[in-house]
C-alpha cells in the first residue's frame, strides 16, 4: 500500500503572526469524546480521573492542563484533548482526532481579536482561564477556551479550518492596524 | 438581545433558534379530540405583553428553552429549560 503523508487540518494556512499575536494551530494526539450515561456522571468523572488525572467538567469548564485537557463541548458531553482514552463503563466514548481543527491565539490583545468574531462577554470577570464555551466564531460553531490570560483555544470542524484561518488572520490584521 | 441559557448563562440572540409559542412543547394526548389536536396544531394567540416561547440554543448547549418575555417592554422575565417543564 501507498505510504500516504497525513496532513493536519491547517497545513499551509498557519502559523500566522502580527507584532503583538500569534495565531498557530494545536496539534492533538487524539480527540476523544466522552458523553456519560444517564446517572453515570459521577463514576464516569472518577474514571476520567484515574486514567489522565483531570475531571469531567462543569459546564462552561475545563480540567486538567496542556496535552491532557478536558473541555466541556455540550451538554452531557467533553472532549478530552490529548491523551488517550481507554473505554469507560458508563460513558459513551468517540474517537474525534481528526474531526476538529485547533488553534491557539496568544499574545497581548487576543481578546481584542476575539471580541471581533465571538458574541461573548470576554471580560476576564465573566470569562477567566479554565472557562470554556459552545458559541459562534463568526458563523462557525465553535468550542471556545481560556487557556491563560492572553491565551485562547479555538476549535472548529476540520471542514471549516480554511474559513477560521481567514477569519482569524483578517481580525488580527485589522486590530494590528489600529496599533 | 440576550437571552439567559440556563446551562451557558446570559448569550447573544444570535445563538439561538427561535420557534414559536411553548404551546408547541405541550403536545396532546394521541387519542385526544380532534378539537384539541387541532388548537395544538394551528390556533396560537398573539398577545401583546408576556409571552412564553421555545427558543434553541443551536450554537450553543443545544438546549431547548422556554423563554418568557414582554412583547411590548422587550424585557426578558426567564428563561427554562423545556425538560424541566411541569
Amino acid at each position: 500500500m501507498a505510504d500516504l503523508i497525513a496532513k493536519t487540518p491547517l497545513t499551509g494556512l498557519l502559523p500566522f503572526a502580527t507584532s503583538d499575536l500569534t495565531c498557530s494551530e494545536l496539534e492533538f494526539a487524539s480527540i476523544t469524546s466522552v458523553a456519560p450515561f444517564r446517572g453515570q456522571e459521577e463514576v464516569v468523572s472518577e474514571a476520567l480521573k484515574a486514567q489522565i488525572g483531570a475531571n469531567f467538567p462543569k459546564p462552561g469548564r475545563t480540567t486538567g492542563r496542556a496535552h491532557a485537557r478536558v473541555v466541556w463541548s455540550g451538554r452531557g458531553q467533553a472532549l478530552v484533548l490529548g491523551a488517550a482514552v481507554e473505554p469507560i463503563k458508563g460513558a459513551a466514548i468517540t474517537d474525534q482526532t481528526d474531526a476538529w481543527a485547533c488553534v491557539a491565539l496568544d499574545g497581548p490583545g487576543a481578546r481584542d481579536v476575539l471580541a471581533r468574531l465571538v458574541p461573548l462577554d470576554l471580560r476576564d470577570g465573566v470569562f477567566a482561564r479554565g472557562h470554556a464555551a459552545r458559541t459562534l466564531i463568526g458563523h462557525m460553531h465553535a468550542v471556545l477556551m481560556r487557556t491563560g490570560p492572553d491565551r485562547y483555544g479555538i476549535m472548529v470542524f476540520r471542514s471549516m479550518a480554511r474559513t477560521l484561518a481567514h477569519e482569524l488572520k483578517s481580525a488580527m490584521e485589522a486590530v494590528a492596524a489600529r496599533g | 438581545m440576550r437571552l439567559p441559557c440556563p446551562i451557558c448563562g446570559e448569550r447573544d440572540r444570535r445563538e439561538f433558534y427561535y420557534k414559536g409559542a411553548a404551546e408547541a412543547a405541550d403536545r396532546p394526548a394521541p387519542e385526544a379530540d380532534e378539537a384539541v389536536w387541532d388548537e395544538f396544531l394551528h390556533l396560537r394567540d398573539n398577545p401583546a405583553g408576556v409571552t412564553r416561547d421555545l427558543w434553541y440554543h443551536e450554537a450553543g448547549c443545544c438546549s431547548w428553552i422556554v423563554v418568557t418575555r414582554n412583547t411590548i417592554t422587550h424585557e426578558v422575565l426567564d428563561a427554562a429549560l423545556v425538560e424541566d417543564q411541569p
